[in-house]
């Protein structure tokens, strides 16, 4: 670096940490060296946060938020707008692409045993931020005004009137209207609009946190408890290399692929066969006319189909709103549920691997039973599922400490 | 882990058992690629459909940009009344005269192969049949109890419906079409006119598909040298991590 802009920098680092934060979170943030594919989501993730933030203040630029032009608006930003349909059908794919990423980033935190301690906050950050993914999405859902934004916001509003005593009024609270309308649309689109940097302050949180206790790894060892001293630093922890060159050029590689697969279903499938975006949204929204079949997006159809598998109780629905968030939940108490002796799948007994593939297997049937129309054998299967979906959890503390752990090595493994 | 596997197929076959069944569809067999076609499509939708379904989305001149019509053809032969080239595929018919006329509010059609499918536009388009019972003296198979008159019926000429044999003594109900009396087209003149009408349709329901098809090609080629040259960084970076 020539000296004048050292002086710059100086200047600006006396004033502010720029020198100091790039190497304690990139240039000197000691990753584990083992990390391997699994670790690639949260970057990938991360990528899509910024990508959803950029397309979706480009399509708001010409989107109104009317229940009058919405649905016109869409498609004059489909065929007038200079390249609006490739920001348009970016930020439709980024949304599905940006759930496929989170799932898998959570289930990698299952089998890494990232939930573990110290890790129990940055688990419950994620959680938080999977939460308001989920607020973010199902309001941008409602915006395009089509007939599936339109009755699937009006079976998850309904879900809120389950609540007993107060629920008609909450319902009509969040709505702002006794039917889905003009103001609800207004104000999702208000949230859709502000959640995303709700959501980026909450990134920046789990990024503290994480940099705070370090990477997980597949061994699920600590890197920080080993042996210290590597080549860039006496101090730091053995097997640890530097995120910045290592990790930043592994993860390009990951965004090459991960940019090439998100390019094929934007160019090639941009409906992805209708789970993408649904048939039935390009008919404008048509508050007499109830599809023949609702189903909201695949990424929450795991949990309609577990509002769906519970049968109403005392005349309500509520029980089944109760399991339905329960689902989500009951994951803030994974920490302590499990009992066994190590972090990694890698290390853990097959009683726990079983546990780990029945869950997946449960999500992936429950968020296509979710997609279908409810008949009695698709109600049957979804409770056998919901219970299966369950007992991964209740039943942690018990297999956990019954399964035969192999012995963890004292280093990380390459 | 071939345990895993098996166990993971058996928790999944209940999802297998129950795949779906839906209605029979023609392949409607169209081709984008084709410019006579939509352009001939064009013409039909034109004379035929445009005077109650409006493609409200879509405008003049980007359609006749799309299909190699030029200004001048565009203006003698597809601008009714005084539409201008930049305007909007509108007509005249209001929502209330739909449902006084034809008992429903007539849908636009900008979008109709989306929602419906290009190929659900093709039988619907050769589903009509003779129905005495019905306003204007056809019906549906496809669509039943639909509100809209054959309108190329004097085309195609008149179908008698084909009707389920029911085993266990439930009603029969329409689930084919035949043709009892040739209109002023062939059969195969008849399809082929169909089959422009869905493929103009088809390119008014997404009118970038070619070119995103096309584009996406050159994307994937720069992800791949892009993969490539961050795949070797990776690898040379790496190489001292042991």
């Amino acid at each position: 670096m020539s000296a004048e802009k050292t002086e710059n920098l100086d200047w600006l680092n006396q004033r502010f940490p720029l020198a100091k934060t790039w190497r304690a979170h990139v240039a000197e943030y000691y990753a584990p060296k083992n990390m391997g594919f699994w670790s690639i989501f949260g970057s990938l993730a991360l990528l899509t946060l910024v990508l959803q933030i950029v397309t979706g203040i480009w399509l708001a630029m010409s989107y109104k938020p009317s229940s009058a032009e919405a649905f016109a608006s869409i498609e004059y930003i489909m065929r007038d707008v200079d390249w609006g349909w490739l920001i348009r059908y970016m930020h439709s794919t980024g949304a599905s692409a940006f759930f496929i990423l989170i799932y898998l980033h959570m289930f990698r935190g299952l089998m890494w045993g990232s939930y573990r301690k110290p890790r129990e906050l940055l688990w419950m950050i994620g959680l938080v931020l999977y939460l308001v993914m989920m607020a973010t999405a199902f309001f941008g859902y409602l915006l395009p005004w089509g007939q599936m934004s339109y009755w699937g916001a009006q079976v998850i509003v309904n879900l809120f009137a389950a609540v007993p005593g107060i629920g008609e009024d909450l319902s009509v609270w969040v709505r702002g209207d006794y039917v889905i309308s003009d103001a609800t649309l207004n104000r999702f689109f208000a949230f859709h609009f502000l959640l995303p940097f709700v959501l980026a302050a909450l990134v920046f949180l789990h990024i503290v946190a994480l940099h705070h206790v370090g990477s997980s790894n597949p061994d699920g060892i600590e890197i920080k408890k080993g042996p210290k001293g590597n080549r860039w630093d006496e101090k730091a922890p053995a097997d640890g290399i530097p995120f910045h060159p290592y990790y930043t050029v592994k993860d390009l590689v990951g965004v090459a692929v991960f940019l090439a697969l998100f390019s094929l279903v934007v160019f090639y499938a941009p409906t992805m066969g209708g789970l993408f975006l649904e048939a039935p949204n390009f008919q404008p929204a048509n508050p007499l006319q109830t599809p023949a079949h609702i189903a909201p997006v695949w990424y929450f159809t795991p949990y309609y189909a577990m509002l769906r598998a519970v049968p109403p109780m005392w005349g309500s629905q509520f029980p089944g709103v109760v399991v339905m968030f329960g689902a989500i939940l009951i994951m803030f108490l994974l920490p302590w549920l499990d009992r066994s002796p190590v972090k990694s799948i890698r290390y853990k007994g097959p009683i726990f691997k079983v546990a780990l593939g029945i869950f997946a297997v449960s999500f992936v049937v429950l968020a296509w039973l979710g997609m279908r129309p409810a008949s009695d054998l698709s109600t049957l299967l979804s409770q056998i599922f919901t219970v299966l979906y369950f007992a991964f959890f209740l039943l942690m503390p018990i297999y956990s400490s019954l399964d035969k752990t192999k012995p963890v090595p004292e280093r990380v493994t390459s | 882990m071939r345990k895993l596997i098996i166990a993971t197929l058996l928790l999944l076959s209940p999802a297998m058992l129950m795949a779906s069944e839906t209605a029979h569809l023609e392949d409607a067999d169209i081709d984008l690629h084709d410019t006579a076609s939509l352009q001939r499509g064009a013409k039909y939708f034109m004379n035929y459909c445009m005077g109650c379904h409006s493609l409200q989305y879509m405008r003049y001149n980007r359609m006749a940009a799309d299909l190699d019509i030029d200004e001048i053809s565009l203006r003698e032969n597809l601008l009714f009344g005084d539409a201008k080239p930049g305007d909007l595929m509108t007509n005249s018919m209001r929502p209330e005269d739909g449902e006084k006329w034809f008992g429903t509010a007539i849908p636009d059609l900008t979008l109709v192969t989306r929602w419906r499918s290009p190929d659900w536009v093709y039988t619907y388009l050769k589903s009509f049949y003779v129905d005495d019972t019905r306003p204007y003296g056809v019906n549906n198979v496809l669509f039943p109890l639909v509100g809209m008159p054959h309108v190329l019926g004097g085309l195609q000429g008149v179908q008698q419906p084909v009707m389920s044999e029911p085993h266990d003594g439930g009603e029969a109900v329409p689930v084919g079409v035949e043709l009892v009396e040739e209109g002023s087209l062939s059969p195969e003149e008849y399809d082929t006119m169909v089959r422009d009408i869905t493929a103009f349709l088809t390119y008014a329901g997404e009118p970038m598909k070619l070119e995103r098809q096309r584009l996406g090609l050159y994307v994937l080629l720069f992800f791949g040298v892009f993969f490539l040259i961050a795949y070797f960084l990776k690898k040379e970076y790496w190489k001292d991590i042991h």
